[in-house]
């Protein structure tokens, strides 16, 4: 009854009270991987459809392991595609991502550096209209942002793409935080060694914000890809189109076959992108997602 | 919250801020001034005209049989879609916090469907569950049951609000997984050497403590269900069969730009205002309480 009490052998390791040994350590893997299973499947289905030829596919089950037919399909997919080939929407999605993401971090900083270093008359009304900003989706002023785009002839254009999703303040909002934790002792320094507002900004603020940009700059370029309402709206060219939404153009209209194997390339082309920026720069992309929450 | 230290001059702060004024005042405060503005009128059919008719749209579209139907469509899916996102990824979350090694291997796994974009989620859905090719709705076949998302009203819901749940996981495994390991340990611990089993340390100690996380997932999950599954809806149903997948922001679209009807769109744009300012105000409020934990 006092075996509770028998003194533990020395060379057994101490087991911390929680973690979990042996079977139930196993039980808890294979859950995960299940887990991870299912949430991929879609993926993986997606993959092995963009590996096979079209009877494959139209002759259901389709194979759930891939074929052979990935060259053939992701040439055709890249260089003809359906209305338009796919590398030119990928070469549209690129310069939207990176547009809306470089535009909004650069109004951004300039703004909040004016908001954080200087009093000027306006500054509280500036303050609360990037406020509001903050609240209203593109989605819900979609018919006159519309007409006012139209009214500019930034139809079918990357302006016309960029500009109305740079209209929030999320970034500057964000900005604005941190440029409040810099040490006032730096501003000062700046001050009495006579460099100039622009000056600071370069030197000191800016290297500051390094990790900053960074993580947003994750943020955005996924938000910016990823946009399908707007694009779809203002690009009735189809050289403009881009690739997320040039997927639905791709379906036929009425009963025709879709061609499954390139409409599912194109799939995975219009994934890959933001796949890999989120898996590579996984720290940043994390530490992104929790300060634009904040 | 106030610097000490600033610098003096007027011109440059105001040009530092005029990139953004224009853009924020070309692109976003007038087009949303313009659907307030229109939503007080209505067009005539040729859009050469149109009479001022004061709340009139919002009269119209308050006693509209399928606006309301739309509002309690939205609702429906939100809380479906919250439920389906939230619920797999904390239980991913439990399991991965339990594991020492490896918990950043299915991390990254796991990251990957945040990436994909709704439109594109919508069609890997549509690509199973599609009712010629469908890999899944093929095998349900098999098991005798007739899967048909394009007639069907409850599936075609079913369809979207796992298309639109599916890459929201991720987001909530790394929320919910961050604040998991903020729990203390020791207080786990302590509650197993008091003889506490898994389930019962999950349900009295864990959750309580990340409830904050909870209720900020909780209402950003509500919001991203309203405003940003647009893409998941109209590559799989198109707001049908009928209406029945038609959430309130779909109908904006439908009515502004298929249907021409700009008045009521613009209100509906307003009423949406209205839907966003109150979320909005609820979130800040969960936020204030996170970031007292």
């Amino acid at each position: 009854m006092f075996s509770i009490l028998k003194p533990r052998s020395t060379n057994e390791p101490l087991p911390g009270m929680v973690e979990k040994r042996g079977a139930s350590l196993w039980l808890t893997h294979v859950l995960m991987i299940l887990g991870v299973l299912v949430v991929f499947f879609p993926i993986w289905l997606a993959f092995v459809a963009s590996t096979v030829s079209q009877p494959e596919i139209v002759s259901p089950p389709m194979p759930l392991l891939p074929g052979d037919q990935f060259l053939e399909n992701y040439k055709r997919a890249l260089f003809s595609g359906i209305n338009v080939p796919v590398a030119t929407m990928l070469f549209n999605s690129l310069i939207m991502a990176l547009g809306i993401s470089f535009g909004k971090i650069a109004i951004s900083l300039l703004s909040a550096f004016a908001i954080v270093y200087f009093r000027f008359p306006g500054r509280n009304v500036f303050f609360w209209m990037i406020f509001i900003t903050l609240m209203l989706p593109v989605e819900v002023r979609i018919v006159p942002t519309y007409e006012v785009v139209a009214g500019f002839g930034m139809l079918n254009s990357y302006s016309g793409l960029i500009f109305p999703l740079i209209a929030s303040a999320t970034a500057t909002f964000l900005f604005r935080q941190f440029f409040m934790t810099i040490p006032d002792e730096l501003a000062e320094a700046a001050r009495v060694d006579g460099a100039s507002p622009m000056r600071f900004f370069f030197d000191i603020v800016l290297p500051m914000s390094r990790t900053n940009i960074a993580a947003l700059f994750v943020i955005l370029f996924i938000y910016g890809w990823n946009q399908y309402l707007w694009p779809l709206l203002i690009t009735t060219d189809p050289d403009m189109n881009t690739i997320v939404m040039g997927i639905k153009q791709m379906f036929p209209s009425g009963d025709d076959t879709a061609d499954w194997p390139v409409i599912m390339a194109t799939s995975m082309l219009a994934m890959i992108p933001p796949v890999i920026v989120v898996v590579s720069m996984q720290k940043l992309f994390i530490r992104g997602l929790v300060d634009s929450e904040k | 919250m106030e610097k000490r230290v600033t610098f003096r001059g007027l011109t440059l702060p105001l040009l530092l801020v005029l990139p953004q004024i224009l853009i924020s005042g070309v692109f976003f405060f007038y087009p949303a001034g313009q659907a307030i503005w229109q939503s007080l009128f209505i067009p005539d059919p040729f859009g050469l005209s149109s009479q001022y008719v004061g709340l009139g749209n919002f009269e119209f579209l308050l006693s509209d049989e399928y606006y309301r139907a739309s509002f309690i469509t939205t609702a429906v899916f939100s809380i479906l879609v919250t439920l389906v996102c939230m619920l797999p990824a904390l239980l991913l979350a439990l399991l991965a916090d339990r594991l020492i090694k490896g918990a950043g291997t299915y991390r990254t796994l796991l990251i990957w469907p945040y990436a994909v974009a709704p439109a594109v989620a919508g069609v890997l859905w549509l690509f199973m569950f599609n009712t010629r090719v469908g890999v899944i709705s093929w095998y349900l076949g098999q098991l005798g049951y007739d899967w048909n998302h394009v007639l069907n009203d409850k599936e075609a819901m079913g369809l979207v609000v796992v298309a639109s749940a599916w890459g929201r996981i991720s987001y909530n495994f790394l929320f919910f997984f961050a604040a998991l390991q903020a729990v203390p340990k020791s207080v786990v611990e302590a509650a197993a050497i008091d003889g506490a089993r898994f389930w019962q340390r999950t349900f009295s100690i864990v959750l309580p403590l990340i409830s904050p996380t909870m209720f900020f997932l909780l209402v950003v999950n509500v919001v991203y269900s309203f405003f940003e599954t647009f893409g998941v809806i109209h590559t799989i149903t198109s707001g049908g069969p009928q209406q029945a997948t038609t959430i309130l922001v779909y109908k904006v679209f439908a009515d502004g730009f298929i249907g021409q009807d700009l008045g009521s769109s613009a209100a509906q744009s307003v009423i949406l205002l209205f839907v966003v300012g109150a979320l909005t105000v609820i979130q800040f409020k969960f936020v204030e309480k996170r970031v007292h934990y």
